[in-house]
């Protein structure tokens, strides 16, 4: 279990991405607004406990690497990497525009802390598998993380990498499945259902561990697991509510992929400040 | 011809892996489940703990040599041509292409004269699919030195590449006393005032038996050897059609969206002149012997022959 004190700190910083993920939806008049909330307890736990990285040094060959294959949600992820100072706050509100630096998904060519462009679902676990790979090779210590959806496990590609993950006993990579429980067309379990989620990945070679994605003692137990891990991936599969925090996106499909307007802007604010209010 | 070595391109691709495997230790190389074919086996026997057998998972080997080059190593991703650039495209397109990622994606069995097979092995459209990229080098080599050479020149680029082979033995077309390999820069085989043949991969030796034919019948023609169709050796391309004045190319490619649309391009822009384009007509390839599917598609030095005496019908 961590200290409560870090588990305050990490519960603000959460409140604090949230805001910053919203205000790019926001500014950018587009964007992913629900996904981006259910996975930001997720990447928060990441960036601020869990991985080892440089913001002055983005490109530092020994950092751990993080890929967001369900890339329309790097609202967060951006929202995540200017808190940790990979780049100006501002640029959050330049999310989407012409010419921004912060593209409608991420671009590792241009975006410093972003490991792999991503956005085509299904993708990011391959790029993830070549990375652990890659540090197995040279024999360097550093570990791989990667988050998909619950329904971006419909695409095959995922299966492919799942069987070459748990092949090749890849424990330096750890996934996490954002398991929202919505996708753009409805409810995942009656568009075309992927669960068992765990009991597939186990067969696939994997360690698997169920938690509460927006837990963060929870969270922060089962990264402890899975770097403990040897011999075989980790799937950590998370519980979560797309929307989180916003009460009127909450396990609301509609949001998606819409952004609010001014009216809407202004409670989901209100609703997050709340939440960090009464965190004190 | 100059010499008489007869190999197909992915032995001479394999034999060159095989020889990178130990000047450069950063080259990784994948494959899903051909590797007896396309000759990455090579590889493999030499370097084993760098050699990953992806199984029947092409999307998948190329993410995995996705994050392979983002993490610093130069992945050599080899399957048939159809399943490389058809089934991957949007792999490859998406995860290595937009990143700009260090990967070379070496794609055998490319076109009719996988023979056998059939059509849903016989790729005639992964040079339009890849060219289609932006920023991925295109290459099509057409004999053993230019393939080696090719390899070399691959590992030391920094970026994104596509490279054809093929399945057949092919005769040398370049003289390696004189030879220099460089990505984007075409070779002249043989000068010539009155047309010139354009050609890429296993048809590069069928424009020069097609030339000296020509040469019998009084007709002079000049030859190119195109091993990069992406960027194209516009320089050259556009000199040939200002000194010449008609082009006729030659592909084992459909006609759309390969060499000779390249071509099109580069001259309609800068010069145009009459360019008539030798390929597979938009249809899909059958069963057979590769030299008989070759012949039956007009892939052939006769048929560049004659179609080289019909563009200069048509020079103003």
């Amino acid at each position: 279990m961590m200290e409560v004190t870090q588990k305050h700190q990490l519960q603000k910083t959460a409140g604090q991405v949230r805001l910053g993920a919203l205000e790019a939806v926001y500014s950018g008049k587009s964007g992913h607004p629900g996904g981006s909330l259910s996975v930001a307890d997720i990447l928060t736990y990441l960036y601020f406990a869990e991985m080892r990285v440089d913001p002055q040094n983005p490109h530092w060959p020994e950092r751990d690497r993080f890929v967001l294959s369900k890339g329309h949600t790097c609202p967060a992820l951006y929202a995540v990497l200017a808190l940790k100072g990979f780049f100006p706050q501002d640029e959050l509100k330049k999310f989407r525009h012409p010419g921004a630096m912060l593209q409608g998904h991420p671009d590792m060519k241009h975006i410093p802390g972003v490991d792999m462009s991503t956005g085509s679902l299904g993708q990011g676990l391959s790029a993830a598998c070549g990375m652990a790979l890659a540090g197995k090779l040279e024999q360097k210590d550093y570990r791989v993380y990667a988050v998909t959806g619950d329904g971006e496990i419909q695409e095959g590609q995922i299966w492919e990498a799942a069987m070459f993950a748990g092949h090749r006993k890849l424990d330096n990579l750890c996934l996490i499945v954002d398991n929202n429980g919505l996708q753009i067309d409805g409810r995942v379990n009656e568009i075309c259902s992927p669960y068992p989620i765990a009991e597939k990945f186990a067969a696939f070679g994997f360690h698997t561990i169920a938690v509460d994605g927006h837990d963060f003692d929870a969270l922060s137990n089962a990264f402890d697991e899975a770097r403990k891990t040897k011999g075989q991936p980790t799937v950590i599969v998370a519980k979560t509510i797309k929307g989180k925090d916003v009460s009127f996106m909450s396990d609301n499909v509609a949001w998606h992929g819409a952004a609010p307007n001014d009216d809407q802007y202004k409670t989901a604010v209100a609703d997050i400040e709340k939440v960090l209010a009464d965190l004190k | 011809m100059i010499h008489s070595i007869k190999k197909a391109t992915r032995e001479s691709y394999g034999e060159a892996l095989a020889l990178l495997a130990d000047e450069n230790q950063d080259v990784v190389v994948l494959d899903a489940d051909l590797s007896k074919s396309t000759k990455t086996d090579l590889f493999h026997k030499k370097a084993p703990e760098r050699f990953f057998d992806c199984g029947i998972a092409e999307g998948n080997m190329i993410g995995v040599a996705a994050g392979l080059a983002a993490a610093g190593k130069i992945p050599f991703a080899s399957s048939f041509a159809m399943f490389a650039a058809g089934r991957a495209f949007e792999q490859i397109r998406n995860s290595v292409g937009y990143p700009h990622l260090n990967v070379k994606i070496c794609a055998t069995h490319a076109g009719i004269s996988v023979g056998e097979d059939g059509a849903t092995h016989q790729c005639c459209e992964d040079i339009g699919l890849m060219r289609t990229i932006p920023g991925m080098v295109v290459l099509s080599p057409a004999d053993d030195l230019e393939t080696r050479e090719a390899v070399k020149a691959i590992a030391q680029y920094k970026g994104p590449v596509y490279m054809r082979l093929g399945r057949l033995s092919v005769e040398s077309v370049n003289d390696p006393s004189n030879y220099h390999f460089e990505i984007g820069k075409g070779v002249t085989l043989r000068d010539g005032k009155d047309v010139t043949i354009i050609a890429t991969g296993l048809m590069v030796s069928r424009a020069l038996q097609a030339a000296e034919q020509l040469e019998k019948e009084g007709i002079s023609a000049r030859v190119l050897n195109i091993h990069t169709i992406k960027p194209l050796d516009q320089e050259l391309v556009v000199r040939a059609a200002k000194e010449t004045g008609a082009i006729v190319t030659a592909e084992e490619h459909s006609v759309i969206g390969g060499l000779g649309e390249a071509v099109c391009s580069a001259v309609c822009e800068a010069c145009p002149v009459p360019v008539i384009r030798v390929g597979v007509n938009d249809v899909f390839g059958s069963s057979g012997p590769a030299a008989t599917m070759l012949e039956h598609y007009g892939l052939t030095a006769e048929n560049i022959l004659q179609k080289a005496k019909e563009a200069l019908t048509k020079k103003k």
